[in-house]
């Protein structure tokens, strides 16, 4: 059945939900880049008022991939909870924005497991960047394993000690650097640029090692492909977290080499190890508008709805930590600053609203129309809207995946304008070495130096 | 050991910009506009037009024939947005490849301003000063040199096609880094035709004064070219182990590596 609009004596007619859906998507280059985008303002906006009429019940019943021929379909259907559904199932789509804008935190905790990505993207697609901060801040999602994420008030940041050719020390300086700007809570996450075994196997034996000696409550987590993440466990090497990049659709994880029964064999192995004293949240994942396109994956579906779909993926495994890497992927997909904050507000509203720790790597690269002051922008907009962590990465500069994210000044900065705290525990084991006051605040002057008097052979 | 000492050793452990020190929450003004020149180079070199006419001279000064062609991307904004045109010849240009063309040739070479021209103009004549003895001395016949204008690594496949050439080198210049802004990239693919896949082209990459040098860089593209067109393949399968060729006696490098 087609849907139907009325603009003064225009009629914009849109064949199908999934062509609805991609029309009212605030425009970016990716749908355009597809050919599926609004090709005009109005049609836009039409689209908007259209999808607000749509029925929350509608959209259920109509997958956008036929169960038939996706698992991700599959998985979203079979994983709805009817019973939390029943409460929103009478709304439409513009119905539903009212009902969360004065929705309490415990309520959307409620409805958290009836909402498909489907319904999550559709509407935010019709609300404004103050709706997505707004709701996204009252949503709470705590996860746990050495220390505590997401509690509100709080904000935790990834370190990222990338290095260009995995040096040990070199890695090991960026990890001083970061635990000396109090940056670290959320992971110690490393990308290598070699994924051999033999890389793995001395990153995760460094991390661990640095962890256990400065007894510092946070996780470790080697960004690396989750079959190699497995032989690791196989091998009785110290892996905290899972890692994995994932998509919306079964054959744009297949193109990263997943498939949904090897995310399951990883969750049981890494659950296995118990590892996490305090909790048992151990995956970690990384999506981001575009992939299924530059896949060539998409099915026509717009790529914002996609990525939503990839936190219901996530959501299965119960991550400690998810993210979007919302700029990295280049001007093809998210053109500038404007689309950028837009795309980064959004995954992190839906992932929100879909009970997912969502946070998100405010980033960009070089041949995107963006620079720092747009990263500031989102990165502030991020902190108000309760994101549950950023990156930080020395100097904002990533030696090894050559792009910008945030630094550990970012963290500082942010912290200071919104008054965010750090993770509990973590908040408490800087002062209790010395690094920060009572209130978080980083004493000046000798944090190198404190800290290497706590593990005094690091970086020998 | 103080603790500027301390932080100044640490920096030299790796090229990530740490120990930056801080003024508040913020960074030293010295920090941040380093940070912004580093960008601004960056930004330049992904925007500024490459000067076909100038790297045309500079590549006919070496003794090869140069002939300049566009993609389907007009300009730059259309090119970032739509890296598919970046792969398809403007249909002039097409026009004017197909009536250039002569017979087969072994190897067609492009230069491509990808994502910086700046690592076009500074490093493309250098590197094929550098490749050209090797070529000649191999015996393998070139097409002319193709300078193109907003174009991407695949549209080697379409140009290498119309000259009927056995194998394509793209020299291109790459997504700058924050501290590489110059860096030229190698893409070298054997049978090239439109719909080639990246995993079916070797790449060297980093070429520039800084990282990889020409002579090196041609070094292993000519080992490169020679094994591609022993075992009639590029990409995944075709590793490279011209290191081994630097070290190891010959009769080790024309080994084939059979352990992908």
């Amino acid at each position: 059945m087609a849907y139907r609009h009325l603009v003064g004596s225009r009629t914009h007619v849109f064949a199908d939900l999934a062509i609805l859906m991609a029309k009212a998507t605030p425009v970016r280059s990716g749908d355009r880049l597809a050919g599926i985008a609004a090709e005009s303002a109005e049609e836009s906006v039409a689209a908007r008022w259209c999808l607000a009429e749509v029925p929350l019940s509608e959209i259920l019943a109509k997958p956008l991939i036929p169960y038939e021929i996706d698992d991700v379909t599959r998985l979203i259907l079979d994983t709805h909870d009817q019973a939390a559904f029943a409460e929103i199932a009478h709304l439409t789509v513009g119905d539903f924005r009212e009902f969360l804008l004065t929705a309490s935190f415990e309520t959307l905790a409620r409805i958290a497991p009836a909402v498909t990505p489907e319904i999550a993207a559709a509407v935010s697609k019709i609300m404004r960047n103050q709706d997505l901060i707004l709701v996204a801040r009252k949503a709470q999602v705590v996860t746990k394993f050495r220390n505590t994420i997401g509690l509100p008030g709080t904000l935790a940041v990834r370190l990222q000690p990338n290095h260009p050719t995995d040096d040990a020390r070199g890695i090991t300086a960026s990890i001083l650097d970061g635990l000396s700007y109090g940056c670290g809570d959320a992971v110690i996450g490393i990308n290598p640029a070699s994924d051999s075994i033999r890389t793995l196997s001395s990153l995760l034996g460094l991390l661990d090692d640095v962890i256990q000696r400065l007894a510092i409550p946070t996780q470790s987590c080697v960004l690396t492909h989750v079959t190699t993440t497995l032989d690791a466990m196989n091998r009785g090497l110290p892996v905290d977290l899972v890692f994995q990049s994932i998509a919306g659709t079964q054959k744009a994880n297949a193109s990263f080499g997943v498939t949904l029964p090897i995310l399951k064999e990883a969750h049981e192995a890494a659950l296995a190890l118990k590892r996490g004293p305090i909790g048992d949240n151990c995956m970690y994942f990384e999506t981001g508008q575009g992939s299924a396109l530059s896949a060539d994956a998409h099915h026509g579906i717009d790529q914002q709805t996609l990525e939503a779909r990839a936190y219901a993926v996530a959501r299965v495994y119960r991550p400690l930590l998810v993210n979007t890497v919302v700029g990295f992927i280049g001007p093809e997909y998210l053109y500038d600053g404007k689309e950028i904050i837009r795309a980064g507000l959004e995954d992190h509203f839906c992932g929100k609203l879909m009970g997912v720790p969502l946070g998100v790597d405010v980033c960009y690269t070089n041949h995107a129309e963006a620079d720092q002051d747009d990263m500031d922008t989102l990165l502030t907009l991020l902190g108000a809207a309760g994101c549950t962590y950023v990156m930080g990465v020395p100097g904002a500069d990533d030696v090894m995946l050559n792009y910008q994210s945030t630094s550990f000044h970012d963290a500082l900065y942010i912290r200071e304008v919104l008054g965010l705290k750090r993770a509990p525990e973590f908040a408490a084991w800087l002062e209790e070495i010395g690094l920060t006051d009572g209130e978080g605040a980083l004493l000046s002057g000798n944090a190198g130096t404190a800290l290497l008097t706590a593990a005094p052979d690091l970086a020998a | 050991m103080s603790e500027d000492d301390l932080w100044k050793r640490l920096a030299r452990l790796t090229p990530a910009r740490i120990g930056l020190g801080r003024a508040g929450a913020g960074l030293p003004t010295r920090e941040v506009l380093g940070f912004g020149l580093a960008h601004a180079q960056a930004r330049d070199a992904v925007h500024t037009p490459m000067d076909a006419e100038a790297i045309t001279t500079a590549i006919e000064a070496l003794g090869l024939p140069v002939l300049a062609v566009a993609s389907q991307a007009e300009d730059r904004a259309t090119y970032l947005r739509r890296p598919d045109y970046g792969r398809r010849l403007a249909s002039e240009s097409r026009d004017r490849l197909t009536a250039a063309a002569d017979g087969p040739v072994d190897l067609a070479i492009v230069v491509a301003d990808g994502l910086s021209a700046r690592a076009v103009h500074e490093g493309a004549a250098p590197m094929l000063a550098a490749l050209k003895p090797l070529v000649d001395k191999a015996g393998w016949s070139l097409g002319p040199v193709i300078v193109s204008v907003q174009a991407r690594v695949a549209l080697g496949d379409e140009i290498g096609t119309l000259l009927k050439a056995r194998a394509v080198a793209v020299l291109i210049g790459e997504r700058p880094g924050l501290s590489s802004p110059d860096s030229l990239g190698l893409y070298l693919t054997f049978d090239p035709r439109p719909g080639r896949s990246d995993a079916e082209r070797n790449c060297i990459s980093n070429v520039r004064p800084a990282g990889l040098s020409h002579d090196l860089a041609a070094f292993k593209l000519h080992w490169l070219i020679a094994q591609a067109f022993s075992r009639g393949l590029s990409g995944v399968n075709l590793k490279d182990e011209s290191d081994a060729a630097l070290d190891a006696p010959p009769e080790r490098a024309s080994l084939p590596d059979t352990s992908v």
